[in-house]
């Protein structure tokens, strides 16, 4: 057992942390007060190839595990930042390279590796089916060499800013299926040729998260952009949600490791009644407990990151990497604000940002409760409680 | 063309420099090292020159094991391949004993120009570079902030106090260049994967055909007496504008015959 990064994965954690180095406090929150995307940010990581650290290289990416792609991302958003406007950048394409054609790779990877194309978004969620994926409404019917595309999809982030889009739609209607998880079906859209058949709706949310409502209306697909078989697209999205489990957990410990470094250094300067309040158990004791929090997610994380690169099941690990990753950083992001007192609703300080932002962990990409239906259902053989 | 960039490993700006109080020499051992920000500089110049005329770049470090990390990270900027010259044997050596083993380094490879930083980031003396000239016998182009190759000729813009000087030679040569020539520039991802299947040769003292008389402490010609402190400042002198501070200000500066 060893628990120690590799001299390469130090390596990179210690470059990604200078390229974050360069975008300081001041940056985010000018994106964050404008609402913009921090296109700078993103286009400074796409050249120096670190969103396709998970492209194999004959797709001209790097060809790195999950667990270096990880700790890219746990350092974005320890720098200050966050990891969620580019991570989809990252391991969208995931789905394309394990279940696309090899025409399909070709045509599209080495462009995603050199930021040529971004494919950052993923139709997958309605507002008639929240997690209940396999009921989604959206429709794609098959008139020749095409699919005609139909329905709504809300939470979409990234639109905007990609030329692709996964989307996932139903070839055959729920009612005609056996197996209510087959029926579904994903497709490559390029967005560049899809205006006037996808209006998109920015939504304004608590944080800055460029997500978005599609309105589909009769949007054309070629069939050759239909990605894998028909009728089995749940299946490769489900292949996808442990790698994007034990991303998120990471960029949940990013968070959690800033909010620690914030409160402790805080807490050492800021002097009342004499002595520095970090004197006070009462602001310490909260401190170090989300501290040794988020040490203990971070071995969980680690530990679901090498089973997935050594190919073996992890779906407990990278549930429970996530639910516990985002629980700690909520834990360190409330001691942090409280230690900052007034100060830390304060935008100057960075800390009700990065609050706000930390909060979405524990309820995306999937609700901490289903975390733990899972476990409890498929780890510890209850029955299914929903 | 063939160039070779000099460049030290040196502990990370992070860590707090010790002196070893026996040998009087910065403690090396144990604390995190990282390629000198002076070094990537001198690098960064090297890759630009490869990469506008064409050729190859070896990086040159002497120094501990723990060197490789910034060796490697060398390896990631771009540099073609790398030499570390590793041995306990030349632990302790002078500034002349570390550009007789680097000079011995380089005289094995080919080359057409020698790229170095003025100084190193941790110890400031700024003499190997001209010392390693001397001994290989080429042209010391120094502190320069610009540099231009055509065909067998180098020209280097030498950075001087009023300004700079136009300094032409004849390659082979050696430049010493100014920490501010450049932005270095950072690996990319690719880059990090592509410097560990990267050759690192590594020479011992022996291979290059010094003995202790010549390298390592044993060699050194040059002893640290003592190292200390440097003396706490003065206090500074307090001005109050009584209407005629901007006059007394200038009279201080006048002095110090800053104007």
């Amino acid at each position: 057992m060893d628990f120690n990064l590799t001299q390469e994965q130090q390596q990179i954690r210690e470059e990604i942390r200078r390229v974050c180095g360069e975008f300081r406090d001041a940056y985010w929150r000018d994106i964050d007060k404008k609402r913009d995307y921090p296109d700078a940010f993103v286009r400074r990581l796409t050249e120096l190839g670190w969103l396709a650290a998970l492209i194999p290289e004959e797709y001209g990416g790097s060809g790195l595990g999950i667990t270096e792609a990880s700790i890219i991302l746990e350092e974005i958003n320890r720098s200050g930042g966050s990891a969620t406007v580019c991570h989809a950048q990252m391991y969208t394409m995931g789905t394309l390279l394990r279940h696309g054609s090899e025409e399909q790779k070709r045509r599209y990877l080495p462009k995603i590796a050199g930021g040529e194309l971004r494919l950052q978004a993923f139709g997958v969620t309605e507002p008639n089916a929240g997690s209940e994926t396999t009921r989604i409404e959206t429709t794609a019917s098959r008139r020749g060499d095409r699919y005609v595309i139909h329905g709504q999809k809300i939470f979409i982030s990234r639109v905007l800013q990609s030329d692709l889009m996964l989307l996932l739609a139903r070839t055959t209607p729920y009612d005609e299926l056996k197996d209510k998880t087959q029926g579904l079906s994903v497709f490559i859209v390029d967005l560049r040729e899809a205006k006037g058949k996808i209006e998109v709706k920015p939504l304004d949310l608590m944080i800055n998260h460029h997500t978005n409502a599609l309105f589909i209306d009769g949007l054309e697909v070629p069939a050759e952009n239909l990605l894998g078989q028909e009728g089995v697209g749940f299946r490769y999205i489900i292949d996808g949600w442990n790698a994007e489990r034990i991303l998120v957990a990471a960029e949940a410990i990013g968070d959690g490791r800033w909010f620690v470094e914030r409160a402790a250094k805080y807490a050492n300067e800021r002097i009342v009644f004499g002595r520095p309040i970090g004197a006070n158990q009462g602001i310490q004791f909260p401190i170090a407990q989300a501290y040794a929090r988020i040490e203990a997610a971070d071995l969980v994380r680690f530990q679901a990151a090498t089973k997935f690169d050594r190919k073996e099941r992890c779906g407990a690990e990278a549930n429970m990497a996530k639910l516990l990753a985002s629980e700690a950083a909520w834990e360190a992001a409330n001691a942090c604000l409280t230690t900052h007192g007034g100060y830390g609703f304060a935008a100057e300080y960075d800390v009700e940002r990065k609050f706000r932002e930390t909060r979405l962990l524990t309820v995306a990409p999937v609700s901490n409760n289903l975390v733990l239906a899972y476990l409890a259902q498929h780890v510890l053989g209850m029955p299914k409680s929903y | 063309m063939n160039v070779i960039v000099c460049a030290k490993v040196i502990p990370a700006s992070s860590v707090t420099i010790e002196i070893d109080p026996a040998t009087k020499c910065m403690v090396r051992k144990g604390v995190p090292h990282e390629l000198d920000p002076a070094a990537a500089s001198a690098l960064e110049e090297g890759l630009r020159l490869v990469e506008k005329h064409g050729g190859a770049v070896t990086v040159l470090t002497m120094g501990i094991g723990d060197a490789t990390v910034g060796i490697r990270n060398a390896l990631a900027m771009g540099a073609t391949s790398a030499i570390h010259l590793f041995d306990d044997a030349l632990a302790g050596s002078d500034t002349l004993g570390t550009a007789k083993a680097l000079a011995a380094a380089i005289k094995k490879e080919p080359f057409d120009l020698v790229i170095c930083a003025s100084e190193a980031s941790d110890s400031y003396s700024g003499v190997v570079a001209g010392q390693i000239a001397q001994l290989l016998g080429i042209v010391p182009l120094t502190f320069a902030k610009e540099i231009a190759v055509d065909g067998k000729k180098i020209n280097i813009k030498r950075q001087s106090e009023t300004g700079y000087d136009v300094v032409e030679a004849e390659l082979p040569a050696l430049v010493s260049v100014t920490s501010g020539i450049n932005e270095p520039r950072y690996p990319q991802l690719k880059g990090i994967m592509a410097a560990k299947k990267k050759e690192i040769k590594k020479y011992t003292a022996a291979d290059l055909g010094l003995g202790p008389d010549q390298v390592g402490a044993s060699g050194a010609r040059e002893k640290v007496l003592t190292v200390g402190r440097p003396p706490a400042r003065q206090a500074g002198k307090k001005i109050t504008d009584e209407g005629d501070g901007g006059k007394q200000i200038a009279n201080f500066l006048a002095e110090l015959k800053i104007i």
